[in-house]
């Protein structure tokens, strides 16, 4: 059993504040961290082997080579090995773009041993679009499943995963032919605190780092900025609302005069 | 790039029931078909939807293409990716809007790919270049409290996934004529490397919040967790729910299903009270079209008065208790009972 | 059979990086534990780098380190409710290679220290708490850890888990401080902007200034405040011991704040907005309260040994010193095949014939005469403020007739043996 997590360097949103009045980000320390929802990929490959007993944890990132640092994180929470790619010509990728590099270094992973089930995050809390995870399995052509909250059961000889998928008002159970690619959301486990062995062993870790050039019949024409359909085209201030009128004075008058606003709506507040 | 005509929603329907999105989309639609004079259409796919057909079209749609199939009973990528695509690839529209809901965002994201098309996620605003014919689709940007517009030049169609709850859909106008293009296609379920075991529904959190009335949200402003008590006891007392921003799930205030903003729920609420939050784009774009806003906030300048209907420059630690107070005074008065609705 | 290491150090603060860093770069396998999020997340340091300790350890560390400003100007105040007595030097020289010493921000300055550690090859491990030693007959053979299987063997365990070592006290090194050995410090980082500081401290933009406070900084307890300024914000801090603070029922963060709106001080920071709240134990026992540092299979270092020159200030320099000596203890027992507390009580040697423990016993008094006799605080510098104000304020009088007047109203409150006895003592204590 091997399985491939997707895994994303972002800025820690927690630590970047975005200051309200000049719009623009307090950058005071603002580390980058494994995508917290990548984490939960991580984490729910491991449950996986676990239960199986056995299988093969790689992790894959596309990225800046500081990125080699959420690799390790990957491998403290139990990822048996890591793959970078990285390159000036994957720089400015949008999402198609994106899955486009990340597939064909899967393609490349898998010569080694071939891939039976991929996990990626919902999204990047960067950008979140939760595009790249679809993305990767159409290209590699494998079915792809979105808001997987529970990973029920993996069948080996059956070749077969059965799921459950978030939707919008409940959850569907599906039984998916392997390999496909999962999307998962926070609830679908929780971090575990890694044991010392995997924290002296990620400390140690140096992950396979990957160009261009080291993946296989690459169209240069699909990568980075060039290979991105999708542009910034203006940035502009959200349009302001006519702004609302305040209610002045002192706390006792400012209430009182809520409440003479709120009250043209009793039936609202239960309170006939 | 060339032939490339039309506008197209995708019209997403769970048992027959049509999100509230799709009709959303087909009132935005319009407009941005009506700009490039050229018409609108829905796209419906699924098993026993034609009768829907003429819903869309009193939604604003000259046509609706539609896929009736038994394998596609249930929302699934493969199937009805193959049948999208099919459609994009014979009729070739310009512009093509996906709901961003979970289905939605799966499908347009496999579609994209297959399309090979730019795709613009989780968009709050939408406008027209009509003499570029360019879809202007505008989305909060990371990394600050603005806003960026996401063009896609060279590639047809232009697609986006827009939020729901931000578009506003038409009256509906049952004379409207449109026409119906069925479509079919050659799908075997033993084909499919997914099944569909079963559905399960289970009314969430979030779809009390989604319909909530009155929704009281607070801000990492409340200090912390024993101060956020405040929010609870306050919803509790007129029988509102309760939201949170995304600072506050993250500190672990609220589970997360409570966020509400571009990456939370966005609402609608007849009342929303945004108490102790500093008012940022992404948690504006979930809440900015409740009716009545009130915004409690110690800071004068905090963005959040921008969109608040009135404003209360105080302190929340201050206020709440006492609207508390207030509220329970009044339920005795008039004795009146709590109970949610 | 878990794997063994040379060396575990406990702590990513100056004192363990540096013995890491010195076990590393000569060729020994070491493992360091810090329970931070990352090396610094969690320390506390008014923020004066000393060169000299940094630079034996890493030669021309500024050309690289994340440093706040050199620091070209030293202040001191004896401060009273309305008025302070400033003395101090300012020297261009101290702005220029090699500079004297430099204002840090400990986040940044440990982490990259750490860094360096881990290029030597020292596998650092974060997020993790070291709960015990593991003895195995008298000896230390290794520690564990709050994570499953979490236990972790080497040769020799350096604790540099800073001052408050439970795990020095779980061995028996420490006993628990008695409250006069301790300073409680609290300390705020508070953003201003370069321009702010340059023009209220007079500096240029790589041009840092300390000024350390005392008197009514500490409401004339026995204790210290100071100023220091960084790039884009100012550290402020005040610390008493535990003993005067429980004497004079004060709670740290009211003496803070006290500190924050003094009228001498106020301005200095007006406009400026909070960044973070800190407290911590400055060990203050000095001489009298170095414990046992070395035993079969385990060193002490750092705070952890109480190496803090209370006076000065100095602790981040005795770390990284008595961490480098520990380092090379070390490697010396390597050498030897030989892990006994003999063989490692080559630190405790090295240890006491350094500046350090110099120095703590040149102070061994200080403490504890200012302790004892808190009329240094309570009443001196008061009367010195008066006695300036006088001397100073021009109204007619003959200054020989004022200084007359000013030796007559110090003696007269106090009494001319008294107040002589008094400046011997503390003379003595700091001579
Ligand atoms: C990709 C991305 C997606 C995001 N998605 C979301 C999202 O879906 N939803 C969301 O909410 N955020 C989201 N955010 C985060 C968003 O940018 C803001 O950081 C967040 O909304 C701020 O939350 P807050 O207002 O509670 O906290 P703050 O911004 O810290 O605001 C606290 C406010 O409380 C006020 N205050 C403090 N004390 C008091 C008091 N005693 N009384 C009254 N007022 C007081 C302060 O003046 C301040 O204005 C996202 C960010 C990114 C980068
Ligand atoms: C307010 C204040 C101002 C100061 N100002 C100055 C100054 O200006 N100049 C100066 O030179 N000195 C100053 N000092 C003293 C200086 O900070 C210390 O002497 C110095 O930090 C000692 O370094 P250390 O490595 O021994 O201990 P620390 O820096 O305290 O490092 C100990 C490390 O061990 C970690 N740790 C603790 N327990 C465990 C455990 N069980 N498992 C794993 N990790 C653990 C901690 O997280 C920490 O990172 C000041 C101190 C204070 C409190
Ligand atoms: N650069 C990347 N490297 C590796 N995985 C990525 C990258 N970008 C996105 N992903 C994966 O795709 C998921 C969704 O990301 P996004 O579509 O950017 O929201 C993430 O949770 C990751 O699992």
């Amino acid at each position: 059993m091997h399985i491939v997590v997707c895994v994303k360097q972002v800025p820690d949103t927690k630590i970047i504040k975005i200051n309200p009045k000049t719009n623009t980000l307090d950058r005071r320390s603002a580390p980058a961290i494994l995508n917290p929802y990548d984490a939960h990929a991580v984490q729910e490959a491991v449950r996986i082997k676990g239960n199986l007993g056995k299988g093969h944890i790689s992790v894959l990132s596309m990225g800046p080579p500081q990125a080699v640092e959420i690799i390790k994180k990957s491998v403290e929470i139990g990822a048996d090995e890591g793959y970078l790619i990285s390159d000036r010509a994957f720089a400015g990728a949008d999402t198609l773009a994106t899955s486009y590099a990340l597939s064909k270094a899967l393609d490349k992973i898998s010569e080694n041993q071939s891939i039976d089930l991929i996990i990626c995050g919902k999204h990047a809390i960067d950008g979140d679009t939760g595009q790249v995870g679809p993305g990767i399995a159409r290209r590699l052509d494998i079915p792809p499943v979105t808001n997987v909250i529970e990973v029920c059961e993996v069948n080996e000889q059956e070749r077969t995963v059965l799921i459950k998928r978030k939707i919008v008002n409940g959850y569907e159970l599906l039984q998916v032919n392997m390999p496909c690619l999962l999307t998962v959301e926070k609830e679908i486990n929780d971090i575990e605190y890694s044991p010392m062995p995997n924290m002296i062993k990620a400390a140690r870790y140096k992950p396979i780092i990957w160009s261009v050039n080291d993946l296989n019949d690459v169209d240069k024409t699909q990568l980075g900025l060039k290979g991105s359909p999708t542009i910034v085209g203006k940035m502009f201030s959200p349009p302001k609302a006519e702004g609302g009128k305040r209610i002045e004075g002192t706390t006792d008058e400012q209430i009182s005069r809520l409440m003479e606003v709120l009250m043209e709506q009793k039936e609202l507040f239960n309170v006939k | 790039m060339e032939g490339y005509r039309g506008v197209w929603v995708f019209i997403e329907q769970n048992e027959g029931e049509i999100e509230g999105v799709s009709l959303e989309l087909l009132g935005a639609g319009r407009k941005l078909a009506d700009k490039l004079e050229v018409p609108l259409a829905g796209v419906l796919l699924g098993d026993g939807v034609i009768p829907l057909s003429s819903k869309v079209i009193s939604y604003g749609a000259d046509k609706v293409y539609v896929i009736d199939h038994p394998v596609l009973k249930h929302y699934r990528t493969e199937s009805f990716m193959r049948g999208v695509i099919q459609l994009a690839e014979k009729y070739k529209p310009e512009i093509f809007l996906y709901g961003a809901t979970p289905n939605g965002k799966d499908l347009a994201s496999a579609v994209a790919t297959d399309l090979c098309t730019g795709l613009t996620a989780d968009t709050t605003m939408l406008d027209v270049d009509v003499e570029k014919r360019l879809l202007e689709a505008s989305r909060p940007a990371f990394g600050g409290n603005i806003m960026a517009t996401i063009l896609c030049k060279k590639h047809r169609p232009q697609m986006a996934t827009v939020r729901p709850k931000v578009m506003k859909a038409l009256e509906p106008d049952d004379h409207k004529q449109g026409s119906i293009i069925e479509e079919t296609i050659s799908l075997k379920e033993e084909d499919m490397r997914t099944k569909v075991i079963n559905i399960v529904k289970d009314v969430t959190k979030t779809a009390s919040l989604a319909e909530a009335h009155v929704i009281v949200c607070g801000g990492k402003g409340m200090g912390d967790v024993q101060n956020f008590q405040l929010i609870h006891e306050l919803a509790e007392t007129i029988g509102a729910s309760v939201g949170g921003t995304r600072d506050v799930v993250e500190a672990g205030w609220l589970p997360h299903e409570y966020q509400i903003g571009q990456t939370g729920e966005t609402v609608t609420p007849k009342v929303y009270f945004a108490i102790g939050i500093s008012g940022a784009i992404q948690h504006v774009v979930g809440m900015k079209n409740s009716e009545l806003i009130i915004a409690i906030n110690k800071d004068p300048n905090a963005p959040i008065f921008d969109v608040a209907t009135y404003g209360i420059v105080g302190d929340a630690l201050e206020i709440v208790p006492k609207l508390i107070k207030q509220f329970k005074e009044i339920r005795k008065a008039e004795g009146g009972e709590i109970s949610y609705a | 059979m878990p794997e063994k290491f040379d060396v575990i150090v406990v702590g990513a603060g100056p004192a363990g990086t540096s013995c890491a860093y010195t076990c590393a770069k000569n060729g020994l396998k070491v493992l360091q534990i810090e329970r931070g999020e990352y090396p610094g997340s969690k320390n506390v340091m008014g923020g004066v780098l000393y060169r000299k300790q940094m630079e034996e350890i890493i030669p021309e560390f500024w050309k690289e380190a994340p440093l706040e400003r050199p620091v070209i100007e030293q202040r001191f105040w004896a401060m009273d409710k309305e008025s302070t007595i400033t003395f101090g030097y300012k020297g261009l020289e101290w702005g220029v290679e090699p500079y004297n010493n430099f204002t840090v921000l400990r986040a940044p300055f440990d982490q990259w220290f750490a860094k360096k550690g881990v290029k030597e090859g020292v596998l650092l491990i974060n997020e993790t708490v070291v709960t015990e030693c593991i003895v195995e007959n008298g000896k230390v053979v290794g520690v564990r850890t709050d994570r499953p299987d979490g236990d972790v063997y080497a040769d020799v365990v350096v604790l540099a888990d800073g001052v408050n070592s439970l795990l020095a006290k779980s061995l028996g090194f420490h006993k628990e401080f008695r409250p006069d050995e301790v300073a409680l410090t609290v300390m705020e980082v508070i953003n201003l902007s370069k321009d702010k500081i340059n023009d209220r401290f007079n500096l240029e933009d790589n041009q840092g200034c300390t000024i350390e406070i005392f008197g009514d900084s500490t409401k004339g307890n026995l204790g210290t405040a100071f100023i220091y300024t960084n790039k884009e914000s100012v550290n402020i801090g005040v610390g008493t011991t535990l003993s005067s603070m429980i004497k004079a029922k004060l709670k740290p963060y009211d003496l803070l704040d006290y500190l924050k709106t003094h009228p001498m001080v106020k301005p200095l920071l007006s406009g400026g907005e909070s960044a973070e709240y800190l407290a911590h134990l400055i060990p203050e026992g000095g001489y009298r309260s170095v414990p046992r540092v070395a035993g079969n299979g385990v060193l002490v270092v750092g705070d952890a040994a109480q190496l803090v020159n209370a006076i000065h200030r100095e602790g981040s320099n005795m770390a990284m010193a008595s961490g480098k000596m520990a380092a090379e203890a070390v490697i010396r027992a390597k050498e030897r095949e030989d892990y006994s507390e003999s063989c490692l009580n080559h630190y405790r040697e090295a240890l006491y014939e350094s500046f350090i423990i110099k120095d703590l016993e040149k102070y061994k008094d200080a403490a504890h005469t200012f302790e004892h006799y808190p009329q240094y605080f309570k009443d001196y510098i008061p009367m010195i403020n008066k006695a300036a104000s006088k001397f100073f304020t021009v109204d007619g009088t003959p200054k020989r007739d004022k200084q007359k007047q000013i030796m007559r109203s110090i003696t007269g409150e106090k009494g001319t043996f008294k107040v002589i006895q008094d400046m011997y003592r503390a003379w003595k204590a700091v001579k």
